[in-house]
């Protein structure tokens, strides 16, 4: 029977007890039905039966990578930008343990993800069979949940459980391996609504106590900030409105996390800049000396928190977080909310205001805070020496926001100084446009996940803000952008170094370069014409700009050699160990920066 | 930190490095399925705690649901920890913290190998039978004591029968449950 015949049928209501399909096109009717609109996707022998299926089908589109890891990074930035979970699809074996760096990499940074892996045949497992391996065994710590999918007549149930919970509560990556006989076994389809799924991911109802416990803290507080994480880009667009209405209407300035980049927006005056480790020096200084800090979806990672016994010793803490776990994890708060990041935010807003109606707040309560904010700003922490002969990387990433400002434009990064710079100097007025790898710092998760990106969004302008170390890293999905038409941009700011870790190794270990020089760098310009892109390069601040406007206005994938300066570090810079209050400003540094404790730390 | 550090107004110290640690009974109720046990087992360990006991069984055959109940050990806070990262789990329906509960009774069954002859003999039987320990084999010169009873009473029971010839003990790990007319 075809695919089409079994469809008909259901959509006209009828049960259809009599109708049996094969496991992979039981799984493609469920994908339909969750409204999936594109997978990424690797071959393989243990997954021949789903691309059999998907062959015959024009539903959903397969976007071909060219490394497993490639299609999970992909499909987070799909997931990232769009707010729905990413579909990846690959084999068994190596298909699955190449998948697994991303896997880590959206669990950390709470990314919805489906990825469907194929295993042997159900008599085969654990016998040692070729391309065996213990998928369900080494995903379980990398992923919010997984399945091996026993039989066909429990697959479409698991699909759709499986897109519920990746979707529910705090997202993440959730797995099915599904073995090869499965695939061919027949089963009947079960919809979405007839699933019987667990009611396994409950959020607890809003407690009205507690919100106008907050609202009690905010109205007494003189010195208050906002902290916010990428909890508030999960929980949506409408739960960033009502943070910029709360903060608009409290006056509490807002900083965010590296993950939480555009929740507020860059242009307000309310905001603080990113904070932790390379972050502001009034967005640290702010968190260090608050009367309270209001937490929301952000988990006090110790990349924000430094030393964790100086951290924001003067303030009353509310965490805000749908995660129980992350709440009184690494630091007490004197109020904890469990609830979704939006659904919270606005019970506050509309909280506060009828407070204020009835009993109307001071306006010149926090002129004090202002006014010391202010001083902090005046620092201006972000600035960096200019130079007329060589491109300085911040200045690169300055040029190009001014270039593309008012454009439709996603920018990724990878991991290193670059990403930092890019958090400092690319400014953000919304969500889901920025898009980084925060919590596990994977080297070439830019280049994939702007692939993502520019499949969701085909008429953005996508930039992937890279190194020139960890572009290689995932580079020959370069082809796959090729392939499939995607223009992105990969601008690389190629200081020749592996330049985070040349930092540390200035600052910490007597600037012994031991193995962060990047020997043997390809032309990047011939690499991206073997891939069929464009190679451009940059190498005097003088053609920058004309340089920048043609890759904005080139059509095709872009490989942008940006040469500048080598030996640039990152400021300011929160030492590991150290408080936010010890933060180092910039200029010349002498290497012994960091104690004995902190360079325990990394 | 340089300086003299702000005192805090938090009501919570800043820093919680000097909690004592202690005991802890958890009772977790899970969705009997494939690889259950060892989510909720490699949670804990990836962690760094310890489990120093562990018992497993399905207890709800029409539900499929079994009672795991674990003994660590940890400091309140990460215990707390435990508790809330085991809550995320899927197939995690309920965590109970036993050791908060007034109300719980504990249990565990040891079997008891005493092997000698003579006057230890004599009193490994006495001492048994004010435990209510019963000799479940029993041959010229070694016995088999099942005894059961809360932690504390089995672990009293092994200390005595150390010195009369005790060559091999094998425990159950705890049980608990809930008295009175309420279950969890
Ligand atoms: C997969 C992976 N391996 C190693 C690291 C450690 N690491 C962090 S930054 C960095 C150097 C990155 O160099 P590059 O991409 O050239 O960026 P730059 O810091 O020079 O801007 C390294 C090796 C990492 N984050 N990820």
């Amino acid at each position: 029977m075809t695919a089409q015949r079994a469809n008909k049928e259901e959509a006209a209501g009828t049960p259809a007890p009599a109708i049996t399909k094969a496991g992979a096109e039981l799984l493609l009717d469920a994908l339909e039905e969750q409204g999936v609109e594109v997978i990424f996707g690797y071959p393989g022998g243990a997954v021949l039966p789903i691309y059999d299926a998907i062959f015959a089908r024009d539903k959903i589109r397969h976007v071909l990578v060219r490394h497993e890891q490639g299609a999970v990074h992909a499909a987070e930035g799909y997931a990232r930008s769009t707010g729905k979970p990413g579909v990846v699809l690959v084999t068994s074996g190596p298909g699955a343990t190449n998948a697994v760096t991303g896997l880590a990499d959206a669990l950390l940074d709470s990314i919805p993800l489906v990825c469907i892996t194929g295993q042997v045949a159900r008599k085969l497992i654990g016998t040692d069979a070729f391309q065996e391996c213990d998928t369900i065994g080494i995903t379980r710590a990398c992923t919010k949940h997984n399945y091996l999918v026993p039989s066909a007549e429990k697959l479409s149930t698991i699909v759709h459980e499986a897109f519920h919970v990746a979707t529910h509560g705090r997202p993440g990556p959730v797995l099915l391996d599904i073995p090869k006989d499965v695939q061919f076994e027949e089963a009947p389809y079960v919809s979405r609504d007839q699933a019987v799924m667990r009611d396994c991911i409950t959020t607890p109802a809003i407690n009205d106590r507690q919100i106008s416990q907050a609202v009690d803290l905010i109205r007494r507080a003189r010195r208050p900030v906002f902290y916010t994480g990428g909890g508030m880009i999960n929980a949506g667009k409408a739960a960033c409105d009502a943070l910029r209405a709360l903060a608009r209407e409290t006056g509490v300035p807002v900083t965010s996390t590296l993950m939480g980049l555009g929740a507020f927006p860059a242009s307000d005056p309310l905001w603080l800049g990113m904070l932790g480790m390379h972050g502001s020096f009034e967005a640290n200084s702010a968190m260090h000396d608050c009367d309270l800090m209001i937490a929301i979806g952000a988990r006090f990672d110790d990349r924000v928190t430094g030393r964790l016994d100086a951290f924001s010793p003067g303030s009353r803490k509310i965490h805000i977080d749908i995660d129980p776990s992350s709440i009184n994890k690494n630091v007490q708060v004197d109020l904890s909310i469990v609830g979704d990041a939006g659904a919270v935010t606005a019970a506050i807003l509309s909280e506060w205001r009828a407070s204020v109606k009835e009993n109307p707040v001071d306006s010149g309560r926090l002129a004090l805070w202002r006014a010391q904010i202010d001083q902090w700003r005046a620092k201006k922490s972000f600035s960096f020496e200019t130079s007329k002969e060589v491109i300085k990387p911040q200045h690169a990433i300055q040029r190009l926001f001014e270039l593309t400002r008012g454009r439709d434009v996603y920018i990724t990064t990878e991991v290193g100084q670059h990403q930092m710079w890019a958090a400092q100097h690319f400014h953000f007025d919304d969500p889901n446009r920025w898009l980084t790898s925060g919590g596990l710092g994977t080297m070439g998760y830019g280049l994939p996940a702007a692939v993502g990106v520019q499949v969701a969004h085909p008429n953005a302008l996508v930039i992937d803000i890279a190194g020139d170390a960890s572009v290689q890293m995932t580079m020959q999905e370069m082809s796959t952008a090729v392939q499939h038409d995607l223009p992105i941009k990969i601008f690389i700011l190629n200081n020749a170094y592996l330049g985070m870790v040349r930092q540390w190794q200035e600052l910490l270990h007597g600037g012994r370069y031991s193995h962060s020089y990047s020997e043997s760098l390809p032309d990047f310009v011939k690499l991206a014409e073997a891939y069929g892109g464009v190679g451009m390069r940059a190498t005097t601040p003088a053609e920058l700009d004309e340089k920048i406007k043609a890759m904005i206005d080139c059509p095709k994938p872009v490989l942008f050699d940006c040469v500048v300066t080598q030996e640039e570090n990152v400021f300011p810079m929160i030492p590991s160990g150290a408080a936010h209050n010890e933060m180092l400003l910039g200029g010349k540094v002498t290497g012994d920066e960091i104690g004995a404790e902190g360079r325990k730390l990394v | 930190m340089t300086g003299n550090a702000a005192k805090s107004l938090s009501v919570y110290p800043v820093t919680s490095a000097e909690e004592a640690t202690g005991e802890s009974i958890l009772a977790v109720i899970v969705d009997n399925e494939p690889g259950v046990l060892a989510r909720v087992v490699s949670l804990i360990s990836a962690r760094g705690y310890n489990i120093e006991s562990l018992t497993v069984a399905e207890t709800d055959v029409e539900k499929h649901r079994s009672r795991i109940t674990i003994v660590t050990r940890g400091t309140p806070s990460k215990i707390e920890q435990i508790k809330a990262q085991l809550g995320r789990l899927v197939p995690v329906r309920r965590v109970i913290d036993v050791t908060k509960e007034t109300d719980a009774i504990e249990r565990e069954l040891a079997l008891v190998k005493i092997t000698g002859r003579g006057e230890t003999r004599v009193e490994a039987m006495r001492l048994a039978e004010i435990f209510r320990a019963r000799a479940i084999d029993t041959t010229h010169n070694s016995f088999v004591f099942e005894v059961t009873g809360a932690r504390e009473k089995i672990n009293a029971f092994i200390d005595l029968m150390r010195p009369l010839g005790l060559t091999e003990i094998s425990r159950t790990g705890v049980l608990s449950i809930r008295r009175g007319p309420e279950s969890d």
